[in-house]
């Protein structure tokens, strides 16, 4: 279980708690400067909060050894930054940092997860945007987190490869992983996810399903934007009025 | 072991006994009279020498480069070369540089631009402010260099203290070797120990702390390793520049890229351009013998050229 309690960083986030389940992919939301991402990095424990905490199966992020914590806890920056052009076999063998070994059937086992293994030798200089995302969701998944937490992961991504990694998330969290989405796009979370958080200007103002939590009447208060769904469950698409 | 270190290692061999042979007089161990004297005593400790510093200018640029993500970083970027090159200036314009003093000068003023550096950035080991600090270091270093050369006491203090500070491994013996051979081997297994940290920071400071890098613990090995690697270097050889951003270059190709399998490949081969180019330094037909810094700096300006014509290619 991977729960924020109460966390608070001033002027960011204002005492956050909600409990992020494992088997469940769940997308964070809000408009720009909600706090999403700082949410995200204090579950990481990449940022520590002024109060409150965010806890790791009964224990503090903040106690754990950096290494231990990242054993457990893979996550991917928005970025996308890789400054050497590395093949994608060492890029996603990356993700064995905090275990120091080869981790050769880890890896394989995420490159193949991934369609991966046609590029193994290929510089990541020479992939294109999707390829790209996949190869590095393919380091986080090399490290075999219980926990994958991802900022925007499908931001900078067309259609079709959206749909393959977010199938490729879907699929880590039916092999039991909890998967943590900061997302902008509401159709996305609407149809892929499994619970959403919606934040507002450092507060937590939705922590349901998707159909519950991105109510229309919810998005006119938070965004600002009168709109309405479309579309069935499941492929819902959301028109702006 | 990745795959240039064999080779760079044999090259090595080769060049280390053809480099005693090499130089003004060209010498036979079998005709030449003295020659276990010139060999042992002069051409042996330089030749050692070379393979030291380079190595440990080498190693110290490639991890630079990893550090900051930026193939044109250099070892001089973090204030340490010039904190060193200022402490020996000061022991020459006191007249403390006889024996072991310079050294020990040079490597008290890397110690403090290490010292000063490690405050500066503090704990939370931010890549940007620590840059900054060093650059600030660097031109503060340089400042007081200046200042020294400019309170030299007679035109032939002033002149000493320009000389040394071109570079050069002429009339270095195994004191010297002793005292820079330990410290750079030091250095780089520092350096090499940061190996792991800084492959994780090719993808971002962020995912490398989230990969359980402690910033503070690379930083300090990265401080360390540089310090005692360049700091060595300079208090032996003087300033020599442009090896730390060269090598990782020539040596990058043939690696896998990934900044921890190129920190020994650079040591070697930055040991074998420094042996070279010292070579050719006492080979060329000039009045008095080009300094080793000087001509490594005539190669490494235009190569720094070529790299920033070349990177700007590739961004258009």
């Amino acid at each position: 279980m991977l729960e924020a309690r109460e966390i608070a960083l001033s002027g960011r986030l204002a005492g956050i708690t909600a409990t992020l389940r494992p088997g469940e992919v769940t997308a964070i939301c809000g408009p720009n400067g909600a706090g999403k991402s700082t949410l995200l990095q204090c579950l990481v424990g990449l940022l520590k909060p002024e109060s409150g905490a965010a806890v790791l199966d009964g224990s503090d992020l903040g106690s754990l050894q950096p290494r231990a914590r990242a054993r457990v806890i893979g996550y991917l920056p928005q970025d996308g930054e890789i400054a050497w052009d590395l093949s994608v076999r060492n890029l996603v063998a990356f993700g064995r940092l905090p275990f120091g070994d080869r981790g050769t059937a880890q890896i394989d086992a995420a490159m193949d997860a991934l369609d991966l293994e046609s590029f193994s030798t290929r510089p990541v200089s020479r992939l294109s945007g999707g390829e790209k995302a996949r190869a590095l969701l393919a380091r986080v998944l090399a490290g075999e987190p219980r926990w994958i937490l991802a900022d925007e992961p499908l931001a900078a991504l067309d259609l079709g490869h959206q749909q393959a990694l977010v199938g490729h998330l879907r699929k880590a969290a039916r092999n039991g992983a909890g998967v943590v989405l900061v997302m902008h796009d509401l159709a996305l979370a609407m149809n892929h996810a499994d619970r959403v958080l919606v934040l507002d200007r450092g507060h937590l103002v939705a922590d349901a399903a998707p159909e519950d939590a991105l109510d229309p009447v919810l998005i006119e208060r938070v965004w600002a934007v009168p709109a309405r769904w479309l579309g069935e469950r499941g492929a819902r698409a959301l028109v702006a009025d | 072991m990745t795959r240039p270190v064999p080779l760079l290692l044999l090259a090595l061999a080769a060049a280390i006994p053809l480099s005693l042979l090499a130089g003004r007089v060209w010498l036979d161990p079998w005709t030449t009279p003295n020659a276990a004297i010139i060999l042992g005593e002069l051409r042996l400790p330089r030749a050692l020498l070379a393979v030291v510093v380079g190595a440990g200018l080498g190693a110290a640029g490639a991890a630079m480069q990893g550090y900051l993500r930026n193939p044109l970083a250099d070892p001089g970027l973090f204030g340490i070369a010039p904190g060193a090159a200022f402490g020996a200036v000061l022991s020459l314009l006191l007249g403390l540089a006889s024996g072991w003093l310079l050294p020990l000068f040079a490597l008290v003023g890397a110690a403090c631009a290490m010292l000063l550096l490690a405050l500066i950035a503090g704990r939370a080991g931010g890549v940007a402010l620590f840059t900054l600090a060093g650059m600030m270091i660097a031109s503060l270093a340089g400042a007081l260099t200046s200042l020294a050369i400019s309170l030299a006491p007679n035109a032939f203090a002033t002149s000493e203290i320009v000389v040394w500070l071109m570079g050069a491994l002429t009339d270095r013996g195994w004191q010297d070797v002793a005292l820079a051979a330990p410290l750079t081997l030091t250095g780089i297994v520092l350096l090499r120990l940061a190996g792991r940290g800084l492959d994780a920071l090719t993808l971002g400071e962020a995912a490398a702390r989230s990969l359980g890098i402690s910033p503070g613990r690379l930083q300090a090995l990265l401080v360390a390793g540089v310090g005692l690697t360049v700091g060595s270097g300079v208090a032996v050889a003087g300033v020599i520049g442009f090896v730390g951003l060269m090598v990782p270059h020539l040596v990058r190709p043939v690696t896998d890229r990934r900044p921890s399998s190129l920190i020994i490949p650079s040591a070697l081969a930055g040991a074998l351009l420094v042996l070279i180019a010292d070579c050719v330094c006492r080979i060329l037909p000039l009045v008095t013998e080009l300094r080793l810094g000087i001509a490594l700096s005539l190669i490494g300006a235009p190569f720094f050229l070529h790299l920033l014509l070349k990177m700007r290619r590739e961004a258009v």
